[in-house]
């Protein structure tokens, strides 16, 4: 029962005064996935993420959640998110829960689905944590392989460290074989994108004037992102100085206008080619940050179509959410599996073996997905399945 | 808060997630495309036609307005509570029961999106003809109570065309059946009157409706034009010699502009109309008729006629012209869009007609038609805020449709009646007629709780309310 039209139409509501900021507000907002089909959809135009963003800044000023929630959300997106070193150190600690054999006595007892609410299909989505971390990579550089015809940046994220240092590698490696420098700076942080889904602004502000200072002045012919939920924040950092630190504003501008999606990125500059063969079939979701927040469908598309015996099926509904939705899936675990079983289904209509997308989240929750279903198609990055065409061909 | 009776009640029939009271989430259902209005009491989400019996059973044990609601996008009010009572919203029901490919024919329930229907059976080569341009959002349920049209009804008539049986809930919980399954159906036409009754004679609660065959080969044209008068001509001339195309729609260059930002479509900016025509049927037949056409657009003046060169093109010129109202938020807040029909004859004096009064009112008019059949949809954009240019956007659109009644035309095309154009029902019909039409509405809705307020004029629908129809906010 939900839409976009509505929500408008509440925030007007709440403007007006006729609607108190209260808990039918913030429950309609709060379940939005803020994927931003809408935008794709609306001839007007209307910049929807933006409103939402909006209203979730003012709910996150004037609404008091519950006391537990209240607590969640701080330690997640104040205490953890923004700091490297609790966030390495978190890392560690889930890692030696998933290794230790703890998580897997935990999956077998069944003991978490004791637990009120969804623990149990929630922590069936957690990321495997990767050693070593991509941490240990921040402040190295990687020299391009032959003519160096690029020099650029890459945004290594943050929990991205830890659950997807390998798909950061893959993106070095890719990057490097097309002739790119990579230079992986040493003071960059979080890009405050689930903060800004949050409403949180004044921490992805601080996030935000970090990273730019991190990335400005060193001369990158473009700052890299292998996450669209990332990439597209890192995009739209202007609109976090518009009315706050307006002093950003321009280095913000200079910043974002330098921002690409390893997809878009590769796709412009043309693909190196001696791609190995990848006899498989294959089909490829959008991720939202992507095609609707950054408007890139060609470009990954166009990546594919290089990779000889890949055949592409192009997968019906591939623009809608998969669920994911940055930590919605956690937030809002049953929302996302209705969202999840629809794309599953989509999924094994077109028979493929592999699954492509282009950001972690997205990666996370098809994978959950793949395994719920008992079924055997892998969930890879495009970027990954470059990296592989790459390693094939020598 | 806490839930009333009538909701514990409801909550009983459809679970707790199925019913809507707290008047903050009523809100939410108080207005539809036209505007905002009154809240209903309750808002009930049926699953199946069984819920709706007992929903109807209930509303009547508490002598309250039922009300049906699709996806909320009507132009005419139609599914706004504006006396309050229990509105039913059929989001839940939005299954597609049946496809019998080889009868030509789904069974599917109110809730069904229209554009779903046609995907469901694209892959074999079928689709629902009614093709309005919300055709992405609105339910067939919406469709069948309005009798909607769209581009493509020049050639293949609006919903009633396409509608072979229908299952309804009357008031007191009745279900009756109309129509056949099949094609030819003995005995009074139940379901070409249930079809358009705009939810004041039963509520429908399964749709059987004929699935057409997509055809061979089709050609679209858009001819562009620098004279907007060239362009209405060149509608007559075309149905002169005997070409009935699929679709022919006309928009102006102020549109078109609007359209072309959002969608581009490679609409051009410059130009004061075009004609966007579509062909279909055998390969042959359709390269014949798309010389012919050019031919008559070339006569009169068009200067230039492109054909889409691929499915896609040809997708995002009819992606451009069904979204085309929505543009147009570009240009302003609000727009008021009007429904009339005129004899096609009579389009360039109809122009001349609405470009004066933009005059008259300082209103700036966007020019949108199903050319073809002669039904403008003329858009008058405003800003709700501005309250002197809200009152004059109501004069100049009232003037719109007394010139279409004085040209021998209608009231409305496929927007429905609703709310907002019953008291203007004498226009086109006389007491005679109107009367009968209450004594059947009595028959099936003696008590006048479905939709009231809708379709037929009750005399307390007056100025005031009329006055605050765009704009005015909930009365």
């Amino acid at each position: 029962m939900d839409s976009p039209r509505g929500r408008i139409y509440q925030m007007i509501q709440v403007e007006k005064g006729r609607l108190p900021l209260g808990e039918s507000f913030v429950e309609h907002i709060d379940l939005c996935l803020d994927c931003r089909a809408c935008e794709t959809a609306c001839p007007s135009g209307v910049e929807y993420g933006k409103l939402v963003e909006a209203a979730r800044a003012q709910i996150e000023k004037h609404y008091h959640r519950p006391p537990l929630a209240t607590l969640l959300r701080k330690l997640f997106y104040y205490e953890i998110l923004p700091h490297p070193r609790r966030l390495r150190a978190a890392g560690k600690l889930l890692r030696l829960y998933q290794r230790s054999g703890l998580e897997a006595v935990l999956r077998a007892t069944h003991l978490l689905s004791l637990f009120p609410g969804r623990l149990d299909r929630v922590a069936e989505l957690a990321p495997r944590m990767e050693a070593p971390f991509f941490f240990d990579r921040l402040g190295t550089t990687v020299p391009a392989e032959g003519l160096r015809r690029f020099r650029v940046a890459l945004f290594a994220g943050c929990i991205a460290n830890l659950s997807f240092a390998r798909l950061n590698d893959a993106t070095v490696r890719v990057l490097a074989r097309n002739g790119c420098e990579v230079v992986i700076v040493p003071d960059q942080v979080c890009c405050g994108a689930l903060h800004v889904h949050a409403g949180i602004r004044d921490v992805a502000r601080n996030l935000a004037r970090r990273n730019i200072q991190a990335f400005t002045g060193r001369g990158f012919d473009a700052v890299i992102s292998n996450a669209a939920g990332c990439g597209s924040v890192l995009k739209e950092y202007p609109l976090l100085f518009e009315e706050e630190g307006k002093e950003f504003h321009q280095p913000a501008r200079e910043f974002s206008a330098n921002v690409r999606d390893v997809t878009e990125f590769l796709a412009e500059i043309g693909l190196t080619p001696k791609l190995g063969m990848m006899k498989l079939r294959a089909t490829y979701q959008d991720p939202c940050h992507l095609g609707h927040a950054q408007r890139i469908r060609t470009a990954p598309r166009k990546l594919l179509a290089a990779v000889p015996g890949l055949e592409l099926i192009e997968l019906k509904e591939a623009e809608v959410c998969c669920g994911s939705a940055g930590i919605y899936n956690v937030v809002h675990n049953e929302m996302s599996d209705r969202l999840l079983e629809g794309k599953m289904r989509r999924i094994d209509e077109t028979r493929a073996d592999l699954v492509l997308t282009a950001n972690p989240g997205c990666l996370l929750q098809l994978r959950a997905g793949v395994k719920r279903e008992g079924r055997h198609q892998r969930v890879m990055h495009v970027i990954e399945l470059l990296d592989e065409a790459y390693r094939l061909a020598g | 808060m806490k839930p009333n009776g009538l909701s514990r009640e409801l909550a009983g029939i459809v679970g707790e997630d199925g019913v809507l009271w707290r008047r903050d989430d009523l809100m939410l259902y108080e207005y539809d495309a036209l505007s905002s209005m009154r809240q209903p009491d309750v808002v009930v989400f049926p699953r199946n036609t069984g819920n709706v019996v007992k929903i109807a059973k209930a509303a009547m044990r508490h002598n309250l307005p039922l009300v049906a609601r699709g996806a909320g996008t009507g132009l005419s009010g139609g599914s706004v509570a504006t006396e309050g009572g229990v509105l039913l919203v059929f989001s839940r029901m939005k299954q597609i029961l049946e496809i019998d490919l080889e009868n030509q024919r789904a069974r599917v329930q109110p809730g069904v999106v229209n554009l779903d229907l046609s995907m469901a059976v694209a892959d074999d080569g079928y689709y629902y003809a009614p093709d309005p341009s919300s055709q992405r959002a609105c339910t067939i349920g919406g469709n069948v109570a309005e009798n909607s049209g769209g581009p493509h009804t020049l050639a293949y008539g609006v919903t009633t065309n396409h509608v072979l049986a229908l299952e309804i809930v009357l008031p007191d919980g009745e279900v009756i059946h109309t129509g056949a399954r099949h094609w030819d159906r003995p005995g009074y036409d139940l379901t070409g009157m249930f079809v358009g009754s705009e939810g004041t004679l039963g509520i429908v609660t399964e749709i059987t409706v004929r699935l057409s065959r997509k055809p061979e080969a089709v050609k679209t044209l858009l001819a562009i034009y620098s004279e907007t008068a060239d362009a209405t001509r060149t509608v007559a001339a075309i149905t002169a010699r005997g070409i009935t195309p699929a679709a022919l729609e006309m928009m102006d260059g102020f549109c078109l502009r609007a359209v072309e930002e959002a969608t581009h479509a490679g609409y051009p900016m410059d130009c004061a109309a075009v004609l966007l025509i579509e062909v279909e049927g055998l390969k042959e037949s359709v390269e014949e008729h798309a010389d012919e056409i050019e031919a008559v657009c070339r006569e009169n003046r068009a200067r230039e006629v492109r054909r889409a060169k691929s499915a896609e093109e040809r997708d995002l010129l009819w992606k451009g012209r069904k979204t085309a109202f929505g543009a147009l938020g570009r240009i302003t807040p609000n727009y008021y869009v009007q429904d009339g029909v005129i004899p096609r004859t009579r389009l360039p004096e109809m122009l001349d007609f609405i470009t004066a009064l933009e005059k008259k009112y300082e209103l700036h008019i966007g020019n949108i038609f199903h050319a073809g059949d002669g039904n403008l949809h003329p858009l008058i954009l405003y800003d709700e805020r501005n309250r002197e240019q809200t009152a004059q956007v109501i004069k100049a659109a009232k003037e719109i449709i007394t010139r279409c009644v004085e040209m021998g035309g209608s009231i409305t095309g496929e927007h429905g009646v609703g709310l907002e154009k019953s008291d203007l029902m004498p226009l086109i019909f006389s007491e005679n007629d109107l009367d009968l039409m209450r004594r059947i509405k009595d028959l099936f809705n003696p008590h006048g709780r479905l939709n009231p307020g809708k379709v037929l004029p009750t005399g307390k629908m007056c100025g005031e309310l009329r006055g605050g129809l765009l704009g005015g906010g909930p009365v």
